[in-house]
């Protein structure tokens, strides 16, 4: 509702439980006015009861939502300033599209229905299926219908539930395009629910990573991407090499760190922990693939003596397992630009990469692996 | 079920055309015990019948013998003679349909929504009357509706009804006899309309501002209104030709349904052209009856 005070949206301290399960964590949380903000991770990490929390479909068991000034906790749902784009749309069969956008504004005796129904089936540009039925709609004009019946009603906060999960990729892409600039054009708060990590990166400007009902990680996706701050992250966004070491040494600047014989750097800005046992993570892309002969240049972290164990071609770069004396393999993409060398399986290669790119972490090295590290990031 | 599907007039994409090898026999050989079946057991009997309703008494002949002939007055004759049991057939039946869709309906939603593990049970509880004979259960019922029993002091000590009134063998009791003999017709496809409804439209017409009342006037019952017209029709039409419910709770001749009359010239004044006549009058009835309906409960709403 637009005569409303705008504002950001809270959540405070909020915990979910369904029986013993606790969906959501004490999650505490600041959505900007405007912002379009992902919650991101793999299903059951609490991020749907997260936003059927802030649709009022679900009530807190503890803590408290505001948005601006005004506490929505226990509020019913119809009675937010908030709207919300289902995982399968939830058109009302039994309408035409029409009085599916019209829904909201006719419940709220909103004047010039007609204008702003065909204002915002303009938006999502589909102003010719007015009078037909949901299911004579595709699944991608189907999306679109749901995104103008939520959008029509300007709402503070637009909850978009898996929006593009049900859509194959070529129209994902398009319609994670469409999705940025309506949110542009109307310039409102969106909160996004996806567990498909490259969908989070693209649109918004806030990504907070959860797991197990708890926040891992927000920022913006190239802080995330560049610098994770726990090994859920680094595995769950994107694909990670993390080598275990031990801190030797540190001065204000830089943490040196032994791994495997190897002494290695890492900015102080990017070492997420104090502890003296650290995983010391590089992304695959950041790595240089030399021969065994050449001289890695100064200053850079290096593996030597590795060998090629697989090497996958994949169009625009080709994918290098290599496996280290200690036995570990770690992966490096190389860009297929037609120069430099390629290195077939068996060579023996010197791995090199900027202490810039390395981060360094607490922990398990295999938390939120099993989530889809076979995609890698584009 | 058939009414279900007849109820289904939206707009439905045509099926795919067949392609040119699959326009083989298949189809007809699958039908074909079906139309023996009814060609056998039902064409063959109702033209004898519709025969029977335009016969005339054999000239000096005993009661019971009946010449061919095509005496069409039969038909004037029958309904200028039963018209009152006609009109009290389609009251008590419609009075019973509006009846069992109150009752069924809160019954049907709430099995289907708020039941949770306990929605096998109360079907089946829906069901179980169905395990009892049909006329035991509506003998039982002239004994609940005795006006020394329970139920009706019960309700003169609450003056919900007079201290005089008279419920046994009254039109309240055929009334509720056939509303309560129905009611699992009415019940069964309102609770299947209404399990199909996804429960995330509810949640969207409440996220789109819909208090629970408005949401059900404008999702829940519209979507499961195949539902409703296919209970209503599963109760009205043998509701309308039922007998069994006037004759046991009612009192002759004050609230004798048509279905007594076909019973009674059948089997005991042994006329057999009016009782035919009378049973295709009905049977024509409920026709134009339930075609009206179906147009207008079926066209524009239902999905």
């Amino acid at each position: 509702m637009a005569d409303d005070t705008g504002g950001d949206l809270h959540l405070r301290d909020v915990t979910k439980s369904f029986g013993t399960f606790t969906a959501v964590d004490d999650l505490t949380l600041t959505i900007p006015q405007g912002s379009f903000f992902a919650l991101l991770g793999p299903s059951g990490c609490g991020k749907t009861t997260t936003l059927r929390m802030i649709a009022g479909l679900e009530e807190p068991t503890v803590g408290s939502i505001t948005l601006g000034e005004r506490d929505i906790t226990h509020a019913k749902p119809y009675k937010r300033p908030v709207n919300t784009v289902f995982q399968n749309y939830a058109l009302f069969p039994h309408l035409d599209i029409y009085e599916n956008v019209a829904f909201g504004l006719r419940r709220r005796r909103a004047k010039d229905v007609d204008k702003q129904v065909m204002e915002a089936l303009a938006l999502v540009e589909l102003p010719h299926l007015a009078r037909r039925k949901p299911g004579q709609l595709s699944g991608g004009q189907q999306q679109r219908i749901a995104l103008a019946r939520a959008v029509v009603n300007r709402p503070q906060v637009l909850l978009l539930d898996e929006p593009l999960g049900a859509l194959d990729l070529k129209l994902r892409r398009q319609m994670q395009i469409e999705l940025k600039r309506i949110q542009t054009e109307v310039g409102l708060t969106f909160v996004h629910v996806t567990h498909d990590q490259e969908e989070a990166m693209t649109m918004a400007d806030t990504v907070a990573v959860m797991n197990n009902g708890r926040i891992e990680q927000m920022g913006a996706p190239s802080e995330l991407y560049e610098a994770p701050s726990t090994t859920f992250v680094a595995n769950f966004l994107g694909q990670s090499n993390l080598v275990t070491g031990r801190r030797i040494a540190a001065d204000t600047e830089t943490v040196t760190v032994l791994c495997h014989g190897q002494t290695l750097h890492v900015p102080v800005s990017r070492c997420g922990t104090e502890d003296v046992d650290v995983l010391l993570g590089v992304r695959p892309e950041k790595i240089h693939l030399g021969g065994e002969a050449q001289e890695v240049a100064a200053g850079l972290n290096s593996f030597a003596g590795g060998i090629v164990s697989d090497a996958s071609f994949m169009g625009v770069s080709t994918q290098y397992l290599v496996r280290l004396p200690w036995g570990q393999d770690l992966t490096v993409f190389a860009q297929n630009r037609g120069i430099g060398e390629q290195y077939p399986v068996g060579s023996r290669v010197t791995l090199s990469w900027e202490p810039a790119h390395t981060f360094a972490l607490a922990g398990d090295a295999t938390a939120g692996v099993e989530s889809d590290l076979a995609v890698p990031v584009g | 079920m058939a009414i279900a599907s007849v109820a289904h007039t939206g707009p439905a994409a045509p099926p795919p055309a067949p392609a040119g090898r699959s326009r083989s026999l298949t189809p007809y050989l699958l039908l074909l015990p079906g139309i023996a079946w009814l060609t056998i057991f039902f064409v063959v009997p109702i033209v004898t019948l519709f025969g029977t309703s335009l016969q005339v008494p054999a000239e000096g002949g005993e009661t019971g013998v009946f010449v061919q002939a095509f005496r069409f007055a039969n038909y004037v004759d029958a309904v200028t003679e039963y018209w009152a049991q006609f009109s009290r057939s389609f009251v008590y039946a419609g009075i019973a349909t509006v009846l069992a869709l109150a009752i069924g309906y809160p019954l049907a939603y709430m099995i289907a929504f708020k039941a949770g593990k306990l929605r096998n049970l109360l079907l089946v509880l829906v069901v179980a009357p169905f395990f009892a004979s049909f006329i035991l259960r509506t003998i039982a019922w002239r004994q609940i509706l005795a006006d020394e029993g329970f139920v009706v002091s019960s309700l003169k000590w609450l003056h919900v009804i007079p201290q005089t009134a008279t419920v046994t063998a009254s039109a309240v009791a055929v009334v509720a006899g056939i509303t309560y003999n129905f009611l699992p017709f009415m019940t069964l496809p309102l609770y299947a309309s209404l399990e199909r409804i996804d429960p995330r439209l509810l949640e969207a017409g409440s996220d789109l501002y819909g208090n629970g009342f408005t949401v059900f006037r404008k999702v829940t019952f519209p979507l499961s209104l195949p539902g409703v017209v296919a209970g209503t029709l599963l109760t009205f039409i043998p509701a309308a030709g039922d007998y069994v419910n006037a004759a046991l709770l009612g009192r002759q001749p004050g609230t004798a349904m048509i279905g007594n009359v076909v019973e009674s010239r059948f089997f005991r004044i042994v006329d057999y052209p009016t009782a035919a006549s009378l049973s295709f009058v009905l049977m024509a009835a409920i026709l134009v009856l339930v075609f009206l309906y179906i147009r207008k409960a079926g066209t524009e709403e239902l999905v």
